[in-house]
């Protein structure tokens, strides 16, 4: 990488957009569904949630990235999984200080940050063999492809499941009075797995590169 | 290659640095931690007023309607009161009071030394006594707060909070649902003696308790319930001699 201009170079900004899309990590590889599932409720934990993993996988990344020459082979893993503990526990404390509501609803799943595959996974297969800054755009990159379908989710669960949106009714009384009714499989986690599966099949009909060769 | 001292001091390093650098962030955090928690607590007893309050404007409400705290001991006699910001007697606020350390002291057999928190809440309706309750669930504590009105036997709301009750079975003792039931119970029976609020497996309605001083228990959340009860009768029970008055 030669320095000035490149630092946006067309091959970082596909590092940097090609997750949000192309290569999203909840819907074209299929990880992290397990939180997404979880915390996506409703729109404001959806929302620090996806934060919280971008901070961990861009900076785990730019960490390990940093170290790769010097993390022996033999440990590189037990290495890999203190560097993502300790910012997990960084941004719990942190979730704790600042928006405390937030992270009693979000409980467990904070702690569970350290066993999404998303970050192991970029770890392993980019940081520990590319330069920091690439890096670095890749982990914000997945964090932002994780979000975003976490949003989308968590947007639609909150005004079907409870007439709201980041805990603001939008839903008028009169359509209750008319006999509408919050609908509350929305609420439960089965439903996130649908609509991610929905998700799946927007974007797939979309993008047909996406679908696979029988 | 690595050789394995290289490895050996590798990560020794790199545990200590993390170590150094997570206590560090720790204790920069603690005092905005401790003020969430402060205000989670009040939020709770304020809630259990039946009034609902925001995050942000806890402290402002709470400093409102909660007139007076008091500490007890286990006679009723009132040892330590602070009323509108000032000592009113004793140095001591309820609010700053562990209830656990308390109840331990409590069944140490030293009752004599227990320090227990009570607040009063007034408005213009009515004079709620706000009890502290702190008990054992299945996985973790439980805790809450008894509001009985100015009579000192019915319950005006009750609020309760758990550690790490398993979701959707004895975690719903969090949810307004169940919490709800307990509005309107009496603790005393018409003889004046004490009787709790029971929370009875299978319902009160199959059961031969009187609906007055029973409630349902959570369907699959046996012992977190038997917690809950358990909680309300061996807290209220110090509070007895007060309630008596």
């Amino acid at each position: 990488m030669s320095k000035g201009n490149s630092l946006f170079s067309p091959a970082n900004k596909k590092l940097l957009f090609g997750p949000i899309n192309m290569n999203n990590p909840i819907t074209v590889q299929v990880l992290g569904i397990c939180s997404a599932l979880a915390v996506t409720a409703q729109l404001k934990p959806a929302f620090v949630m996806g934060i919280s993993v971008t901070v961990v996988t861009a900076f785990s990344n730019l960490i390990i990235s940093l170290l790769r020459n010097t993390i022996p082979p033999r440990i590189r893993i037990i290495v890999q999984l203190v560097v993502i503990a300790f910012l997990v526990i960084i941004v719990d404390q942190f979730l704790k200080a600042y928006v405390y509501d937030v992270s009693k609803q979000l409980s467990v799943f904070v702690g569970l940050i350290i066993t999404n595959c998303i970050v192991m996974g970029r770890l392993e297969a980019f940081a520990m063999s590319s330069k920091p800054w690439p890096s670095f755009l890749d982990g914000i990159g997945n964090g932002l492809g994780y979000s975003l379908i976490l949003i989308i989710v968590g947007f639609f669960r909150e005004l079907l499941g409870s007439g709201s949106i980041w805990g603001y009714k939008v839903v008028p009384q009169a359509f209750y009075d008319f006999g509408y009714q919050d609908n509350g499989f929305m609420i439960l986690p089965p439903m996130a797995l649908i609509l991610v599966g929905v998700i799946i099949w927007v974007q797939r009909s979309y993008s047909k590169e996406l679908i696979e060769e029988e | 290659m690595f050789s394995n001292k290289y490895i050996f001091i590798y990560s020794s390093v790199m545990v200590v640095i993390v170590a150094i650098l997570l206590a560090l962030t720790s204790t920069l955090l603690k005092p905005a931690q401790d003020n969430n928690v402060k205000m989670e607590k009040m939020q709770m007893i304020l809630k259990s007023a039946n009034i609902e309050v925001g995050f942000e404007d806890a402290i402002e409400k709470y400093d409102e309607v909660i007139t007076s705290e008091i500490v007890l001991n286990t006679k009723g006699e009132v040892i330590a009161e602070y009323t509108n910001g000032k000592f009113e007697k004793g140095d001591v606020r309820a609010f700053d009071i562990e209830l656990k350390k308390e109840l331990q002291k409590i069944e140490k057999g030293n009752p004599e030394d227990a320090n227990l928190p009570l607040y009063v809440f007034v408005n213009k309706q009515d004079t709620l006594f706000i009890i502290p309750i702190h008990g054992k669930g299945l996985w973790g504590p439980v805790w809450g707060n008894i509001a009985l009105k100015s009579d000192k036997e019915t319950i005006a709301g009750v609020t309760f909070d758990h550690q790490g009750e398993t979701p959707g079975l004895g975690a719903e003792i969090s949810e307004s649902k169940f919490q709800e039931q307990f509005v309107g119970k009496k603790i005393f029976d018409e003889n004046g003696s004490f009787v709790s609020v029971k929370v009875v497996k299978g319902g009160v309605a199959n059961s031969n308790i009187n609906p007055m001083y029973g409630v349902d228990a959570v369907s699959g959340g046996t012992i977190t319930s038997q917690g809950v009860d358990d909680m309300i009768r061996e807290c209220l029970i110090n509070y007895e001699n007060f309630l008596k008055q």
